[in-house]
């Protein structure tokens, strides 16, 4: 019986490097796969090469490079990745560098492209989701990219590739196209596309299904997650799988955290839309299969879309953070002073009315708008956050908020304030058959 | 396995656990019964009328609830409940991870609903 091994070597761009060298160099893998993109991901690496032209791939993708191509030449195993966010061709060009400078001769480096569609569709393109078109932003369009699937990766498979690099590449597609390579399922054998979408469902997102974005002491302990694997799945020809990972890594592979990620992301269980297929989850059995052993069968699936989501993202101009810190008795009166003063300066002596809030950190925040307070804090942090078209607005906020040192409430301390890039993203939809992926390898 | 806590009224967390996800203004949380003994009381406790009415400036739009009978589990999807989402939210928390939690610190017998 055949079985393909494929593992997650990051699943987010800033995802852990040491843990997927761990597991390249012991897990015998046929394949791993990187999932590095976001729809804001994406936008911002459309920042990136608008200020580079050479930029616009993953920031980590050199380190990732160096540190796993001698692996995965050393262990047979293909990478299929899509790091090259919103310049492909510039990171199969730097990767080839890399193996050359590793004395890594011959290996196949292939580019996927073709998801850049920002030549195909009209200004007045209408949401996917939601009321309104493109025209009705008013904000600078950076970057347009169709999510490819499986077919675009299949012929770099076929090909022979040793690393394959692509951008706006669907996370499920990646991990469903090398199993459907290997066992020869048909794209229009739509349960194996399902099942083979289920593992990718399950892997893309790497530690999410090992332990992490899990522990929740007393009631879910993990041990070890300083330590925590990434996942594998070791595949079976029916597209049934065994979940896992390597011995003596922290984590946990458990009914539990793959019930978790099961739904993760996914609206109606029976009908989650990729390039691929619309896969059905509703009826998937998971069942304990020994220590850090989990068997997934009996995913489903119906006809793929006819249409394909793009991502489109607008650079979204600035976001400025800053807080002070009350403590002691108080220091929830002391905090909420320091907060109105801001308000109130920020539009009465600046004439600033960008979008603006400000939350105290330790009595409520994240669940401030959720009705949820915290009664008895005594340590707590006045936290602003604006997000402007205008620098300035940031900036004259973080001022504000750093004055109320010497003017503001007693006993404030511990300013700290930084202004970050913004990026907006919104989804249309395309006829899949406007998009044309195509495949050239470079070779070390 | 899970002891309600001492002076406290038994929560969510005592029975289940959940996981967040989000795509734009979209929520989805994901829960499950530890044990398939508590499923039904689960599926009697976490209605999508309670859900929405117990957050209602943070859950604008409607929520739906799918169930997953063979595994124990529900799914809840609440539109419009992210504060305009990762791109407009000015929460510190913009993809709403946390709002997993919002499900497992509600009150078993339902004593938060009152209003």
């Amino acid at each position: 019986m055949v079985t393909f091994r494929i593992g997650t070597g990051a699943g987010f761009s800033s995802d852990r490097l040491d843990p997927a060298v761990d597991l390249v160099e012991r897990g015998k893998l046929d394949a791993v796969v990187l999932e590095c993109l976001g729809e804001r991901t994406v936008a911002f690496a459309h920042r990136d090469r608008m200020a580079d032209p050479a930029r616009g791939y993953n920031s980590h993708l050199e380190r990732r490079m160096r540190a796993l191509l001698p692996a995965c030449r050393k262990a047979g195993t293909v990478m299929i990745t899509n790091m090259g966010a919103a310049n492909p061709r510039a990171a199969a060009l730097r990767t080839q560098a890399i193996a050359r400078e590793l004395d890594l001769k011959g290996l196949k480096v292939a580019c996927i492209e073709g998801d850049d569609v920002s030549a195909l569709l009209p200004a007045n393109q209408p949401f996917m989701d939601e009321p309104g078109t493109l025209a009705d932003i008013d904000m600078p369009v950076v970057g347009m990219n169709a999510y490819l699937g499986a077919e675009a990766i299949t012929p770099a498979l076929k090909a022979g590739a040793d690393v394959i690099i692509g951008g706006r590449l669907a996370d499920p597609s990646m991990f469903l196209a090398p199993l459907a390579h290997r066992f020869g399922w048909d794209a229009t054998d739509m349960p194996r596309m399902g099942a083979g979408t289920l593992v990718g469902h399950l892997l893309e997102c790497g530690m999410q299904v090992t332990g992490g974005y899990f522990a929740d002491p007393g009631v879910k302990d993990v041990s070890n997650l300083a330590r925590c694997g990434y996942p594998i799945a070791e595949v079976q020809s029916d597209g049934s799988a065994i979940i896992t990972k390597l011995g003596g890594t922290g984590g946990c592979v458990s009914t539990q955290t793959v019930k978790e990620q099961l739904l993760y992301e996914v609206h109606d269980p029976a009908r989650y839309l990729t390039p691929d297929v619309t896969a059905d989850f509703s009826r998937v059995a998971i069942a304990a299969a020994g220590e850090d052993r989990v068997k997934v069968s009996n995913a489903g699936g119906s006809k793929r879309p006819d249409m394909l989501k793009v991502t489109v993202g607008f650079d979204g101009g600035f976001q400025g953070e800053a807080g002070v810190s009350y403590a002691g008795p108080a220091a929830q009166e002391r905090g909420h002073l320091a907060a109105e003063i801001v308000v109130e300066r920020m539009a009465r002596v600046h004439g600033v009315k960008s979008d603006l809030r400000a939350d105290l950190i330790g009595v409520s925040s994240l669940f401030a708008t959720a009705g949820i307070h915290a009664a008895d804090a005594q340590d707590v942090r006045l936290h602003v956050t604006l997000r402007s078209r205008a620098k300035e607005h940031a900036e004259l906020m973080l001022w504000e908020v750093e004055s109320l040192l010497c003017c503001g409430p007693a006993g404030g301390g511990g300013y700290r304030g930084a202004i970050t890039p913004c990026v907006m993203t919104k989804s249309v939809l395309i006829a899949r058959e406007r998009i044309e992926p195509t495949l050239d390898i470079l070779t070390a | 396995m899970n002891a309600p806590r001492r002076n406290a009224r038994r929560i969510v967390r005592d029975i289940a656990h959940a996981r967040a996800g989000d795509k734009g203004n979209t929520s989805n949380v994901n829960v499950w019964a530890y044990d398939a003994a508590d499923f039904d009381l689960l599926k009697k406790i976490l209605t999508a009328e309670r859900i929405k009415q117990t957050f209602p400036y943070l859950i604008r739009g409607k929520v739906e609830r799918y169930e997953m009978p063979e595994l124990h589990g529900l799914n809840f999807v609440m539109h419009d409940a992210l504060e305009g989402g990762v791109n407009a939210s000015l929460n510190l928390d913009s993809h709403g991870k946390s709002w997993s939690y919002l499900f497992l610190g509600l009150e078993l017998d339902g004593a938060d609903q009152e209003s």
